[in-house]
């Protein structure tokens, strides 16, 4: 039982590893999204990730971190302990940037947490059932974006292919497990990468067809190695930044 | 999307706060589509509290009556008693009216 539990506390540190460092990258559009309506739109799917994040990394420590708590893990890590996505942490770049990385997370979270939901244990099924039903909307909000603006001006047509051809090179390692991975992959727990990547390809494509705009093909270079730490210089700043406030009064209330 | 509109005009926002419940004025939205007009003001009405359903219409599609016509539609519904449906009364226990 002891390494079930180690496992999902290595499942659940991804999970919220993605969720807080996206959660965070979203939320520095707060203050400087194109207009206000987009800029609550922004800031409250930055706050479900973060409850995600927070959901998830409470687990993590729980089960696989004794004496740990969520805090430690989000605020005292350095980066090559991080097991997010590496196009999680790319930064926002111009609002159709932001727009396709999120659509395309977007889409992998929901096989996810579709799956996840009927994990055994109850802590991951709770955490993931409540998960599915705003990651549904932020799918909802970062596909009709991505359809209104590809599909918009010759202005926005030509951003959302830009952001796409920038972000294309970290999408393979979304099927790319470590060893945890893929032992849950094996006992069926989690998806298997090869029907995640056929299901994920299915989810974006329709949408990108409805945008008229073209998926890159795999003839290039992808990044690799996320889940065992693996990062561009991007995660440091970003990092640096958000730990700060934590570490220069450790323990602080408010 | 077939109809592309450049300039985000204003979409006047009810939300239906519970079962049977008429939907009501919440305020309004920018927007370019009715899409993006049921996305905003889900996010800036529906966020807190029990809602059950929004409904968006653009802000020109209404016709409003005017201050002006204040007068000639509003008071003469002040001095006929008879129009007022006081000379019964509801029944306990009847809700939603």
């Amino acid at each position: 039982m002891k390494s079930d539990k180690n496992m999902i506390s290595r499942l659940a540190l991804w999970m919220g590893d993605d969720a807080l460092i996206i959660g965070h990258r979203l939320s520095e559009w707060c203050g400087h999204a194109p207009i206000l309506e987009e800029d609550i739109a922004l800031a409250n799917i930055a706050l479900d990730c973060l409850g995600q994040a927070n959901s998830w990394l409470k687990l993590a420590a729980e089960y696989g971190y004794p004496n740990k708590t969520e805090d430690d893990l989000a605020f005292f890590r350095e980066a090559g302990d991080f097991t997010n996505l590496q196009l999680l942490e790319q930064p926002n770049g111009d609002f159709a940037k932001t727009i396709v990385r999120q659509f395309l997370f977007d889409a992998l979270r929901i096989l996810f947490y579709e799956k996840l939901f009927l994990f055994a244990d109850e802590n991951v099924a709770g955490i993931s059932g409540r998960a599915l039903k705003e990651i549904k909307y932020h799918f909802r909000h970062s596909r009709s974006w991505l359809i209104r603006l590809g599909d918009g001006t010759p202005e926005s047509h030509m951003r959302i292919i830009r952001a796409l051809e920038e972000l294309w090179e970290f999408t393979n390692e979304m099927f790319e497990y470590d060893e945890t991975g893929a032992r849950l992959a094996s006992l069926d727990l989690i998806p298997g990468t090869e029907s995640l990547k056929e299901n994920w390809y299915i989810l974006i494509s329709s949408a990108f067809r409805e945008a008229g705009i073209d998926i890159p093909g795999q003839d290039r270079y992808f990044s690799t190695g996320s889940r065992n730490g693996m990062h561009t210089e991007y995660l440091g700043h970003l990092l640096a930044e958000m730990q700060i406030t934590a570490r220069s009064f450790p323990g602080a209330k408010w | 999307m077939t109809e592309k509109n450049q300039n985000w005009e204003p979409w006047e926002v009810f939300i239906q706060p519970g079962q049977g419940a008429p939907h009501e004025h919440a305020g309004n939205v920018h927007a370019s589509d009715a899409e993006m007009a049921l996305q905003n003001a889900r996010d800036l009405f529906a966020r807190r509290g029990k809602v059950l359903s929004i409904w968006v219409v653009p802000a020109r599609m209404i016709t409003a009556s005017s201050p002006s016509d204040s007068g000639p539609f509003f008071d003469p519904a002040d001095d006929k008693a008879y129009r007022h449906p006081k000379f019964y009364t509801v029944p306990k226990g009847v809700r939603g009216v």
